[in-house]
């Protein structure tokens, strides 16, 4: 029996609306979660996302053609009943709430359930069909609190006064979250950020997100940097870029750094468990609280997710999309 | 446990050998005993409890874990006791600090295998995630966080301010958890008494000859085998053989230390041979065969039987002959044979050559796959450990050299992880293909590293992983000091410290070496 809702490789199709919800590949019509680059595509026809999620897009892509969604707002396409609501996963970060003949679908995006001083909190919404993320679906993955790890950064600043700490960290999100959280724990020095991040900082800045003073990492002299707290995204860190720094400390923000191995393989000396996706006992609270009917599990560790459910007398299946995860976000 | 843990976390993590140094000096300056001991005990491979079995620890978590989403994070994690350590349930995620090193060692050692695992789970309710790894790791057996003994060690002599060399006398006095090293360490007790105990002396090291000539009347001669570089430590009832870098290789060797029961300390070249080699000392080739092995099996020892050819005699008996001039530890090494098994020992023969230019002829001559140049020795120097200016020279045989195509390149490690520095290059096949035949990644200057590194990222045509494959149009003149059969590599061929000699910018790929033609310079 053929749902409302279809689960395709390339993307969420809701049939009554013709629209399409984060394609990966160009569609007429497309519902956008959030501005990540495995959820948010340019060339559509036309997009809805949040304000924060459309000003992000055209940052990247320099998309134009789009339609600004309030958060709670309630909008129509074709039968359905369309309403944002916050995710807490990045700034503009937001679930689809979809509702068709009696029955609610709430399609999460990627979310996380902690506090972030950069975007709105997680909304919990009870629904009949929960779709959901599954990056960090393995009991293993149990992120500490945020406050503590960014505690750790510190302490390793302080600790080695004549180097850097040099932080990969994902350039949408991650990067903002972590200065953010520096300043919320008394860190008021400057930050030193990688030229790629630039862009995107003023665009939280211009959306009310104060990240303190900040300047460019590029064409300065090594001891311009010394004691200080250097931000880049991930692929910088064992390239060329950092050869610049004043002998740094290498630090990664990742919910992935929790596994040794994958800390080894990056040459992280520093390894921060500071996530933007939920971890299991977020992701499997969640879907308690929102007790659907069905769970549908998107992209991830799917396997575990839906054996958990199952064990749980709830029911589940897996979609497999394609192009999902970027291991260096998470 | 927790400040045990975070050193642990601390050693894995840190690459430099020095910031790993700092860590064990730091925890040893900082942490009470006996907690400190147990540590360097675990750091040095002496703690040996082994209470409980993986498999013990396996049916440990599927009693409180659903056994698919276990199976599911062990395929993920990789290394059980981490999966372990992460996956425990436990309400607060803390270390309570209930547990200190030295009780969970003590609540480990008096435990049978039957009663391990309540003790075990125990305790893991008391610690957070890095220290049930730790406690796992201790359980089991085997930290695995990638320091030698020595570098331990080393990092406990750094902390006090001792000479490591001190502490290795000491060392296999004492057992865990060394309470009386770390009073006199401190300054606070005597110091322990060695007794009759064998323990490894540092060895004299050479320095690279540079100079255009030497006076032979001032230096002697002697060939440099390719070997490994041994100390035999006899005390008349216990015999211990130990590598260049002070491990306890003994293990490796049984047929050499059963061999040797006189009260001596020698210092040789550690070697194979055999009718398998046709009687003569083997290419270090045949002796990699013998090397990191626990145990040896007796075909091992039949196929490739050890010797040990000696250069020195340090001690005998209560004689420390050390300061003594080379000549005169000569002559009593020489007296000292005579009690020695052929079969097992012999000595390195002087050259004798009428003068430089002719000693020069030799080395330029000599086909001996086990000779990797000429030692000269000052007559009158005495041992002294490390490298001293102008007492023992290194003199290498000339390298052999080969043009190859560099053909991928890898990322090095530490501060040279943002530069390919590492590449594998080949050589042509009769089908005029190029096949690997070695890796290298010394050789070249900073400036040179530049450059390299540049060429592969403009080159690059592949990638896999971390590899970048690269366009065939680069000549690399690689030196190597031998290069011997090998069943491991493609080609067949294995170089022995191959290096990047010179770029070879002007030479066009398709004229660099063949793989025949590198085989027949196969000794």
């Amino acid at each position: 029996m053929s749902h409302w809702i279809e689960p395709h490789p390339t993307g969420i199709y809701v049939r009554p609306a013709d629209a399409w919800i984060d394609p990966s590949v160009p569609r007429e019509r497309a519902l956008v979660t959030h501005g990540h680059a495995d959820h948010a595509r340019g060339g559509h026809g036309r997009a809805w996302a949040t304000r924060e999620t459309l000003a992000i897009m055209a940052l990247r892509y320099g998309t134009a053609a789009g339609a600004a969604v309030g958060y709670g707002e309630d909008f129509r396409l074709g039968g359905v009943s369309i309403r944002y609501v916050p995710a807490g996963h990045v700034l503009g970060s937001a679930q689809i709430v979809l509702e068709h003949a009696g029955e609610r679908v709430v399609v999460t995006g990627d979310y996380k359930r902690r506090a972030d001083p950069t975007c709105l909190p997680f909304e919990p919404v009870p629904c009949d069909i929960f779709v959901t993320e599954a990056t960090f679906a393995l009991p293993v993955f149990r992120h500490p609190d945020t406050g503590s790890e960014i505690d750790r950064l510190l302490g390793a600043l302080h600790a080695n006064p004549d180097r850097c700490v040099l932080v990969g960290a994902y350039a949408l999100g991650k990067a903002q979250r972590l200065i953010a959280g520096l300043r919320a724990r008394g860190h008021h020095d400057a930050i030193y950020i990688h030229g790629a991040l630039e862009r995107m900082c003023a665009l939280y800045g211009s959306f009310g997100v104060e990240l303190g003073e900040l300047r460019l990492a590029t064409g300065l002299p090594a001891k311009a940097m010394r004691g200080a707290i250097v931000v880049a995204p991930p692929s910088a860190l064992n390239d060329r870029w950092s050869r610049r720094l004043p002998d740094p400390i290498t630090a990664m923000a990742s919910g992935w750094m929790r596994i040794r191995q994958r800390a080894r393989q990056r040459n992280v000396e520093l390894p921060l468990v500071i996530s933007d996706h939920a971890d299991w006992d977020e992701l499997t609270g969640t879907i308690r609280e929102v007790a659907p009917n069905e769970t549908w599990i998107t992209h991830g560790r799917d396997e575990a997710l839906a054996h958990w459910c199952m064990t749980h007398q709830m029911r589940a299946r897996a979609l497999a999309l394609v192009g999902r995860e970027d291991e260096d976000e998470g | 446990m927790r400040s045990f843990s975070q050193l642990l976390d601390g050693l894995v993590y840190t690459r430099s050998r020095n910031g790993k140094l700092a860590l064990i000096a730091d925890y040893m300056r900082g942490t009470p005993d006996p907690d400190r001991g147990w540590a360097l005990a675990a750091l040095t491979g002496n703690l040996d409890l082994k209470a409980v079995k993986a498999s013990a620890i396996g049916d440990m978590i599927r009693a409180r874990v659903d056994p698919m989403l276990f199976e599911m994070s062990r395929d993920y994690v990789g290394d059980l006791a981490e999966t372990v350590a992460l996956l425990w349930p436990k309400g607060e995620e803390t270390d309570d600090g209930s547990l200190t090193l030295s009780t969970v060692v003590e609540r480990l050692h008096g435990l049978s295998r039957a009663e391990a695992p309540a003790a075990l789970a125990a305790m893991m309710d008391h610690l957070d995630a890095p220290g049930r790894f730790a406690l796992l790791k201790l359980a089991t057996g085997g930290l695995r966080v990638g320091i030698s003994a020595r570098l331990a060690r080393t990092g406990f002599a750094r902390a006090f301010s001792l000479d490591v060399d001190d502490v290795e006398q000491l060392w296999h006095v004492l057992q865990p958890p060394y309470t009386p090293l770390f009073h006199w360490a401190e300054g606070r007790a005597e110091r322990p008494d060695p007794g009759g105990m064998p323990f490894f002396r540092p060895f004299m090291l050479a320095h690279p000859l540079e100079a255009e000539s030497i006076d032979l009347n001032a230096y002697a001669a002697e060939w440099k085998w390719d070997g490994i570089r041994v100390q035999i430590v006899g005390t008349g009832r216990e015999t211990r053989l130990y590598s260049r870098a002070g491990d306890d290789i003994t293990g490796s060797f049984p047929d050499i230390a059963r061999a040797f029961s006189g009260d001596a300390v020698l210092d040789g070249e550690l070697l194979v041979k055999g009718d398998y080699q046709g009687g003569e000392a083997a290419s270090f080739n045949a002796l990699q065969q013998r090397l990191g092995r626990k145990a040896v099996s007796a075909k091992m020892m039949n196929d490739y039987p050890a010797f040990v050819r000696l250069y020195d005699l340090l001690l005998e008996g209560r004689d420390d002959l050390r300061p003594l001039p080379w000549t005169v530890r000569r002559d009593r090494l020489e007296t000292f044979m005579a009690q020695l098994d052929p079969e097992r020992f012999d000595i390195s023969a002087l050259i004798e050559a009428p003068g430089f230019d002719a000693l020069a002829d030799l080395r330029a001559g000599t086909r001996d796959a086990a000779i990797e140049g000429v030692m000269l020795k000052k007559r009158d120097s005495p041992y002294v450990a490390g490298r001293k200016a102008a007492l023992w020279y290194k003199w290498k045989r000339d390298p052999l050299t080969a043009d190859c195509v560099m053909m991928y390149a890898q990322r090095g490690h530490g501060k040279r992880s943002s530069y390919y520095s590492d590449y594998t290059f080949g050589c042509w096949t009769e089908e005029g293909e190029l096949l690997p035949v070695g890796k290298a990644y010394s050789g070249f200057t900073d400036e040179e590293l530049k450059w390299l590194d540049r060429f592969v990222r403009t080159n690059t045509v592949n990638r896999f992983g971390p590899v970048r494959e690269v366009e065939k149009s680069l000549v690399l003149e690689v030196a190597f000091d031998s290069i011997h059969d090998s069943k491991r590599h493609k080609s067949g061929l294995a170089m022995r410290f191959p290096r990047i000699a010179r770029i070879r910018r002007d030479k066009p790929a398709s004229e660099a070496d063949t793989v025949e033609g590198l085989r027949r310079l196969v000794s």
